[in-house]
C-alpha cells in the first residue's frame, strides 16, 4: 500500500506528466461481494489521454476495479462499492449522476467479443441512436463510418454493413465492439482483457488500434499478458489480492519494480 | 540427499528392462478393457434403440387405432330423397314482413306467432311422404319407416321453410341423415346375426335400410353434421362438435390473452428486474410447485372462487378459460424464464456498457432474442390447456349442452369433455367411432398448434 502511494506521489511530481490532467481517480475504493471484500481500498489517479494497464494474478480484482469505473458493478446483485470514484472531479456514485450518462462517457469493451446479434450497421448505430447523438440518417451513416474507420474495420466491412455482426471473425468482432464503444464518443474506454479470446494476429491488430486511439481517449486495459502491457501502456498498475501494490510508468515497473511482489510477478515467479 | 531419493536412483536403472514389459502388460490390459468398453457402449446403444422403438410403436398403435376407429365416423349413412313441401301439410300464413312504422316489439311478436305456427307443422309427415316415394309400404309401417331418418331432420326441414317460405309447394332433392342405428347397421358395427330382441331396429327397418343402400338411396357421405351441429341426445346421428369446438376456442383465446401476457410479464420481471432475495426465492419455489399441482385442483379452485365468490355462470367458457389460465400461468412463466436465462449475459452487458438503461437492455436486446422461446413455451402451454378435461368437469362443463355458445358466458362444453361425454354414451356402437373422430379433431388441433410453435421457433431463431 505504502509503496503504491510513494510511487504514485512521485508520478504526480513528475514534470513530464504535468500536461496531463487527472481524468478519473479512485480514493479508498472497496468492493464487497456479499460479505467478501474483493478490493481493499484502492487509490489511483488515471490521467487524461494515457493508457493504463492493470496487471496481476487472476482473481486479484482487476476486473472488479475496472467495473467500478463505469459502475458496471451495479449490475451485480451482490456487489457493493464504497469509497470515492470521480470522473473530471465529479463523484460518479453521486445520486444526482445518471449512470446512463456515465456509461456514455466511460465506454467498455469486454473480454469476450459481444456484438449484438444484429447487423454490423445496427451494432454501431445503437449507441448514437440511444443517446440521441444524431438527428438524421446521414449523420448516423457518418458516425458509423467514422467509428468503423477508427477501429480499423471499415475496409473489411464497408460492403456488408447489413451482414450480422456475429458472422465476423473473433478479432473483427472485438474491433466491432471497440467501434461500437467509440461511436458514442466516450472520454474513457475500459477494456477487460480484450485480446484474451483472440489469436496472436488479431491481438496485434487490436494492440495497434489501442496505440492509435491513445491521445484521443483515456484507456484502461486489463491484461494478463505482460508483453502486451509493456507494448501498449504508458502506466502500469499491479494488483495483488485485492490491493494495488504498485503503480508507475510502465518502463519503471518492468525494469525497476519497487515492490518484491511486483518483481516476482513480472519475472514469472508466481501468477 | 534424502534416503528416499537415493533409493529411487538405485532402482531406476534395473527397471529399464522391466519398463518395456510393463508397458506391454498395460497395453494388453487396455486392449482387454477396451473390448469391455466397446461391448457396454454397444449394449447401451441397443437399449436406447429398443426404448425408442417401443415408444414409437406405442405411438403408432395409438394413432392407428384412433384413425381406424375414428375416420369412418366422418362419413355417415345419408338418404338422398325428393322432398315435397306439401302446402296442405305446411299450412301457414306468409312470413311476416316489417311494415313501415311498425315498432320493434310488434314486429317481433308477429314473427314469433308465425314461428310458433310453423312449429306446429308436422314435418315428420313430409319426411314420411318422401320415404313413401321410394318405399311404397312406408305409410303402412310408419314407425318402422320413420326410424330410417334421424329425428333431428324434421327441424332441418323446418329451418329450410323458415329461411325461405317460397319452397312450400316445391319438391327439393335433399340429403337427410339416417338414424344412428341405421348407420351402425349398414356399417356392420352390430352383429347382424343377433336375434330381433337384441337389435335396436325392427326387422322391417333393417330390411329397408339394406334395400335403400342397395338402391343407392342411402349412401355414406361426408358428415357436415359432425362439424356444424352441437351435441344432441334426441337425434344422435346429428350430434356434432360445433358447441364443444366453440367452447374450446373461446377458452383458448382467454388463455392466450390472459395467461400469456401475465405470465410473460411476470417472468420478465422476476428474471430481469426483481432483486434476488428471500421473497423472490419463495415466489420462484411456489411457481415451480404450482406447475406440478394436478390440474383437477385448479378446477376446485375455479369452482370455489369464480363460481361461488364471483358468481360467474356454471359451465361457461369464461370460467373454464380463467381456470385454464391459472393452470397455464406457471408453465408460461417457467418457459419464459428459462428462455431468458439462456440469453447470454454478454448481450445485456454490451447494452448496459454502452449506456442503455436496464429496461432498454431488456426490451431492445434480450426480449427480441427470447421471442421464439417465449412463443414456443406459450403455445405449448395453450395446447396443454386445450387438451385439459379434468378441471372443466368440476366447473360444470361436463353437462349436456345442445347449443353452440354465442358468448363466453353461455353454457358450453369443451372438446376433451365432449370426448369424455361421448365415450360414456349408451349407444356405444355409434359413439365409439364418433369419440375417436372427436379425438382426431382434437389431435389435429394440437398438432397444428405444435407445428406452429416449431415454425415460429425456426422462423425467429437467431444465433449469437
Ligand atoms: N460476480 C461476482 N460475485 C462474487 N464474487 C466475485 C464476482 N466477481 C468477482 N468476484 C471475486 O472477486 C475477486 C476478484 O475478481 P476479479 O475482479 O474478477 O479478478 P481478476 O479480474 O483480477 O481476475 C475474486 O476473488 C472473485 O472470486
Ligand atoms: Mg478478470
Amino acid at each position: 500500500m505504502n509503496t503504491m502511494q510513494v510511487s504514485f506521489g512521485e508520478k504526480k511530481d513528475n514534470a513530464a506528466q504535468a500536461e496531463h490532467a487527472v481524468k478519473m481517480s479512485a480514493r479508498d475504493v472497496k468492493v464487497f461481494y456479499g460479505d467478501n471484500e474483493a478490493l481493499h481500498g484502492i487509490n489511483m489517479d488515471i490521467l487524461e489521454n494515457e493508457v493504463i494497464a492493470f496487471i496481476g494474478p487472476s482473481g486479484c480484482g482487476k476486473s472488479t476495479f475496472l467495473r467500478c469505473l463505469n459502475r458496471m458493478n451495479d449490475t451485480i446483485d451482490t456487489a457493493r462499492v464504497t469509497g470515492l470514484v470521480t470522473l473530471d472531479g465529479k463523484d460518479i456514485y453521486d445520486r444526482s449522476l445518471d449512470v446512463v450518462q456515465l456509461r456514455a462517457q466511460v465506454g467498455m469493451v469486454f473480454q469476450k467479443p459481444n456484438p449484438f446479434p444484429k447487423s454490423i450497421f445496427e451494432n454501431i448505430a445503437y449507441g448514437p441512436r440511444l443517446h440521441g447523438l444524431v438527428d438524421n440518417k446521414r449523420d448516423l451513416d457518418e458516425v458509423v463510418e467514422s467509428s468503423l474507420r477508427r477501429a480499423g474495420l471499415w475496409d473489411e466491412v464497408k460492403d456488408r454493413l447489413e451482414a450480422p455482426g456475429t458472422g465476423l471473425s473473433g478479432g473483427q468482432q472485438q474491433r466491432l465492439c471497440i467501434a461500437r464503444a467509440i461511436a458514442v464518443s466516450p472520454e474513457v474506454i475500459l477494456m477487460d482483457e480484450p485480446c484474451s479470446a483472440l489469436d496472436p494476429i488479431a491481438t496485434s491488430i487490436i494492440e495497434e488500434l489501442i496505440d492509435e486511439l491513445k491521445g484521443s481517449y483515456t484507456i484502461a486495459i486489463v491484461t494478463h499478458n505482460m508483453q502486451q502491457a509493456a507494448r501498449v501502456s504508458d502506466k502500469t498498475a499491479f494488483f495483488h489480492l485485492g490491493n494495488l501494490v504498485e503503480l508507475n510508468d510502465t518502463r519503471e515497473i518492468f525494469t525497476n519494480p519497487q515492490d518484491s511482489r511486483t518483481e516476482d510477478y513480472i519475472t514469472g515467479r508466481f501468477g | 540427499m534424502t534416503p528416499s531419493d537415493s533409493e529411487q536412483t538405485k532402482t531406476q536403472q534395473p527397471d529399464l528392462m522391466d519398463l518395456a514389459q510393463k508397458r506391454d502388460l498395460m497395453q494388453q490390459r487396455v486392449a482387454a478393457s477396451l473390448k469391455r468398453r466397446h461391448a457396454s457402449e454397444k449394449r447401451f446403444r441397443l437399449y436406447g434403440m429398443a426404448a425408442v422403438t417401443v415408444a414409437l410403436s406405442f405411438v403408432a398403435i395409438l394413432f392407428i387405432t384412433i384413425l381406424s376407429k375414428g375416420l369412418p365416423a366422418f362419413w355417415q349413412a345419408t338418404l338422398t330423397l325428393d322432398v315435397y313441401f306439401d302446402p296442405e301439410i305446411i299450412e301457414i300464413d306468409e312470413k311476416p314482413v316489417r311494415q313501415p312504422g311498425e315498432s320493434d316489439g310488434a314486429f317481433q311478436q308477429r314473427m314469433l306467432a308465425w314461428q310458433t305456427d310453423l312449429g306446429f307443422v308436422n314435418f315428420n309427415r313430409i319426411i314420411l311422404n318422401s320415404l313413401a316415394e321410394v318405399l311404397p309400404e312406408a305409410p303402412r309401417y310408419q314407425r318402422d319407416a320413420m326410424r330410417l331418418v334421424t329425428s333431428g331432420e324434421r327441424f332441418g326441414l323446418r329451418q329450410l321453410v323458415e329461411d325461405n317460405p317460397a319452397i312450400v309447394g316445391q319438391t327439393l332433392r335433399l340429403k337427410l341423415l339416417a338414424d344412428a342405428n341405421v348407420d351402425v347397421w349398414l356399417k356392420g358395427n352390430i352383429d347382424r346375426s343377433l336375434p330381433d330382441s337384441q337389435q335396436q331396429l325392427s326387422a322391417r327397418t333393417r330390411a329397408w335400410a339394406d334395400e335403400l343402400a342397395e338402391r343407392g338411396i342411402i349412401r355414406n357421405q361426408f358428415s357436415t353434421a359432425l362439424f356444424m351441429n352441437a351435441d344432441s341426445r334426441s337425434s344422435l346421428a346429428s350430434a356434432g362438435l360445433a358447441g364443444a369446438f366453440m367452447g374450446s376456442l373461446m377458452m383458448m383465446l382467454i388463455v392466450m390473452f390472459l395467461a400469456v401476457p401475465v405470465g410473460v410479464a411476470s417472468a420478465i420481471y422476476l428474471e430481469e428486474f426483481a432483486p434476488k432475495n428471500r421473497l423472490t426465492d419463495l415466489i420462484e419455489v411456489n411457481i415451480n410447485n404450482l406447475a406440478a399441482v394436478p390440474s383437477i385442483v385448479f378446477g376446485l379452485l375455479g369452482a370455489s372462487v369464480f363460481i361461488l365468490w364471483f358468481k360467474l355462470p356454471l359451465s361457461a367458457p369464461i370460467v373454464g378459460g380463467l381456470v385454464l389460465s391459472l393452470m397455464t400461468l406457471p408453465t408460461v412463466i417457467i418457459a419464459t424464464r428459462s428462455t431468458l436465462k439462456a440469453i447470454p449475459p454478454s448481450i445485456r452487458q454490451a447494452a448496459l456498457g454502452i449506456g442503455a438503461s436496464k429496461v432498454q437492455s431488456v426490451f431492445h436486446h434480450v426480449l427480441p432474442l427470447a421471442i421464439p422461446g417465449i412463443l414456443t413455451g406459450s403455445i405449448l402451454g395453450v395446447a396443454q390447456a386445450l387438451g385439459e378435461a379434468a378441471p372443466l368437469l368440476l366447473i360444470g362443463m361436463s353437462s349436456f349442452v345442445a347449443s353452440v355458445p354465442g358468448s363466453p358466458f353461455d353454457q358450453s362444453t369443451a372438446l376433451p369433455v365432449q370426448i369424455y361425454l361421448w365415450q360414456g354414451n349408451e349407444l356405444r356402437n355409434f359413439f365409439e367411432a364418433r369419440t375417436s373422430a372427436a379425438i382426431i379433431v382434437l389431435l389435429a388441433l394440437m398438432i397444428s398448434l405444435n407445428a406452429l410453435a416449431i415454425w415460429l421457433r425456426r422462423h425467429f431463431e437467431t444465433r449469437w
